[in-house]
């Protein structure tokens, strides 16, 4: 175990951070401002990764695909708001819960109508071909992009929430609509907005893995749930949670894989580790998620009464 | 006049009668939506390939094609399978895509004594223990497409092997058959992944920095897309050997092009395999459906092709079991693979070779024939098949 491998699985860590953070962004701000619960937030991550990958086979220009991905994912997410969600913001969890189910399997239906049912192709841009060398590793450039890319929106994000007057109307949205509404501030607008801001993060996540992985059908759901831990960690709400959540996800769940089967050999034989270790490696962030409920059942930056931070 | 016309529409009757008697039912089934569903329309597309080349007859009988979706799921399979078996009441199933939807329906068909000709999944009970005389493969037993890449790495004399599977019963199936034929050196390491992991990084990771002669691995379908696009990007590529099982095959191969190049995959059967009856198959396939087609494809047509051969020596009269059994078991058919014939236990008795990924004559990525590791080979489950006479 030498010190370049655990810096490149650190970096990967990071990385797989970066990514979740791009999509629990979203999720947990329509979760904490509008209390909705989308689970259809992986079709969007999907749709971001499709329309990437059509815009960049069309254009040949990554950027192109992008902006594709990100207009486009937040534009269906602007649509989605308006026509089928809005009805349900007042309903409880669980219709949500069930429309944004419907909402999954009606867009990988209409992805495998549209592009069929295999995956598609998307390369790495020309670019970000190569590796890089640092520190006495080789590392993908590609992935080095995704990291800044993520930690770019993370400043983003911050400063629109915290030093502009629609990120003030956001957060005192989240915690008293009515009186933001009083003010003549037209709160649905708001909400679309934050939603629409949200499709577009995912769509961006979406385009961003796309050339790491395969762009098919359903490519949004085992991300999702990733999405779900990191958000019930972070604190519901909490962007800044989300942020840290997501980056000791991404690390933990990477960490695990790399080392758990290793450690566990010192411990048991070879046949109890080898079945042992991945199982374990693949439960942890579950562990770490039940151990974080167990002692903060708010999460570990939990947001005061629906607050924005 | 009245009696005439009487019996002229009794003989019209009858006529239609034989006629739609004559027509003989086939069930396919496999796996048509889903991200398996690429697999399961290259088996649907070359069996029709062959129907429509015939002008929708099979061995000069008029065929209807009963086409059934198992959506990779054993409980709906069940209940498709018993549509063809009681309402349809189809004399041949053929297709199947996944051995877990093979291990639901298997015994089911077999026991109701109807044929059943699998055209992909081959998992190893129904080649043993399981047997019947009713279940014919124009695939491969699971195992086989593993100890291919086995031998090629023990001719290789590859010292230190790793290798990477996703964590379910397939995985350590591929992985194992790999280990019964890699003589001469060691599997140092190996890592399973759980099966809904998209991302290998940290994998890759230690294998880059184990170092060893040679990577083994097996990621069917997605997963296969995912891993090859990582190791591309992470420069891996350049130093390091990778043979694989199921992982790059003509479905996964349009969503990598360029990125697959160099890698190694085993199995039975190219594209660009010399013999005419493929030459003939593969340029057909391309002219309908645009595109190379897979070996789920090569896998198919052979069926299609066993059943037309054994359709004609029975004039049609599959209903005579024993006389129809004993056409399939002869096949006597040119195979798109060559060399062919089945093993006591129904499966083929084949060659298996490596390709690796090329581009070829029209500037295409596909697979291109490296060499032939094993010669006649039999699968390993053969002896413990006791087939019952019919």
């Amino acid at each position: 175990m030498t010190t370049q491998l655990a810096l490149s699985q650190i970096l990967n860590g990071l990385q797989l951070g970066v990514l979740l953070f791009l999509l629990a962004a979203g999720l947990t701000l329509v979760f904490g401002i509008m209390s909705f619960v989308n689970l259809a937030h992986g079709s969007l991550f999907m749709l971001g990764a499709y329309f990437g990958a059509a815009a960049f086979a069309k254009t040949d220009s990554f950027l192109v695909g992008v902006f594709a991905a990100v207009v486009g994912a937040g534009a269906v997410g602007l649509l989605l708001d308006r026509f089928a969600l809005t009805k349900l913001y007042e309903r409880d969890h669980l219709d949500q819960v069930l429309a944004t189910f419907g909402l999954i399997l009606f867009f990988n239906e209409l992805i495998r109508i549209i592009w069929g049912p295999g995956s598609i192709f998307m390369q790495v841009p020309d670019a970000l071909s190569q590796t890089v060398n640092m520190f006495g590793i080789s590392y993908p450039s590609y992935r080095i992009a995704i990291i800044g890319v993520g930690l770019l929106v993370a400043l983003g994000l911050y400063l629109l929430i915290q030093k502009t007057r629609v990120g003030m109307l956001i957060r005192a949205g989240a915690t008293h609509p009515a009186m933001v509404a009083s003010l003549g501030v037209n709160i649905k607008w708001l909400n679309t907005l934050v939603f629409a801001l949200g499709a577009a993060l995912a769509g961006l996540a979406g385009v961003m893995a796309g050339p790491i992985i395969s762009v098919q059908p359903g490519m949004g759901e085992p991300v999702l749930i990733l999405t779900l831990v990191v958000i019930i960690i972070g604190g519901l709400g909490s962007i800044r949670g989300a942020f840290y959540a997501a980056l000791i996800v991404g690390v933990v769940d990477t960490l695990g894989r790399a080392f758990m089967p290793t450690i566990m050999r010192g411990i048991f034989e070879r046949n109890t580790a080898d079945a042992a270790g991945p199982a374990l490696a693949s439960m942890l962030i579950y562990l770490l998620m039940a151990a974080v409920l167990a002692l903060k059942p708010q999460g570990l930056f939990p947001t005061s009464a629906g607050a924005v931070r | 006049m009245r009696p005439l016309k009487t019996l002229a529409i009794a003989v019209a009757v009858a006529t239609a009668a034989t006629v739609t008697q004559a027509q003989i039912k086939i069930g396919f089934v496999a796996e048509l939506s889903g991200p398996q569903a690429p697999l399961g329309q290259d088996q649907y597309d070359a069996l029709m390939l062959l129907v429509e080349q015939n002008g929708g007859k099979l061995g000069g009988q008029a065929v209807q094609i009963i086409k059934e979706d198992s959506q990779l799921k054993p409980d709906v399979a069940n209940q498709v399978v018993d549509k063809l078996l009681e309402k349809d009441k189809v004399q041949i199933i053929t297709g199947v895509t996944f051995s877990n939807i093979m291990m639901a329906v298997h015994k089911k068909i077999t026991d109701k004594g109807v044929f059943l000709i699998g055209s992909n999944a081959g998992p190893s009970p129904i080649a043993g223990a399981q047997c019947s005389p009713y279940f014919f493969s124009t695939s491969w037993q699971n195992d086989m497409q593993a100890e291919v890449v086995g031998k090629y790495a023990s001719d290789k004399g590859y010292k230190s092997v790793m290798a990477m599977a996703p964590n379910y019963q397939a995985g350590k199936d591929f992985v194992a058959g790999f280990k019964r034929t890699y003589k001469g050196g060691t599997v140092v390491d190996e890592i399973y992944t759980p099966l809904n992991q998209q991302d290998f990084s940290a994998e890759l990771a230690q294998v880059a920095s184990k170092k060893p002669d040679a990577l083994y691995v097996f990621y069917p379908g997605g997963l296969g897309v995912n891993f090859v696009k990582q190791f591309q990007q992470a420069g891996l590529n350049k130093s390091m050997t990778v043979m694989s099982a199921s992982t790059v095959d003509g479905t996964t191969l349009p969503a990598l092009r360029d990125a697959a190049l160099g890698m190694l995959s085993g199995t039975f059967w190219g594209p660009d395999f010399p013999n005419e009856a493929n030459q003939k198959f593969v340029a057909a396939f391309e002219k309908k459906y645009n595109r190379i087609p897979s070996q789920y494809a090569a896998q198919s047509y052979d069926a299609a092709q066993l059943l037309d051969s054994a359709i004609r020596k029975v004039s049609g009269k599959v209903d005579n079991k024993k006389a129809f059994h004993a056409a399939l078991k002869a096949a006597d058919f040119k195979s798109v693979r060559g060399n062919f014939k089945f093993g006591a236990n129904q499966f083929p008795v084949q060659d298996m070779f490596m390709f690796d990924v090329a581009k070829d004559s029209k500037g295409r990525v596909s697979l291109r024939t490296v060499s032939k590791p094993l010669v006649g080979h039999t699968d390993s489950y053969v002896g413990q098949c006791q087939m019952k006479t019919l």
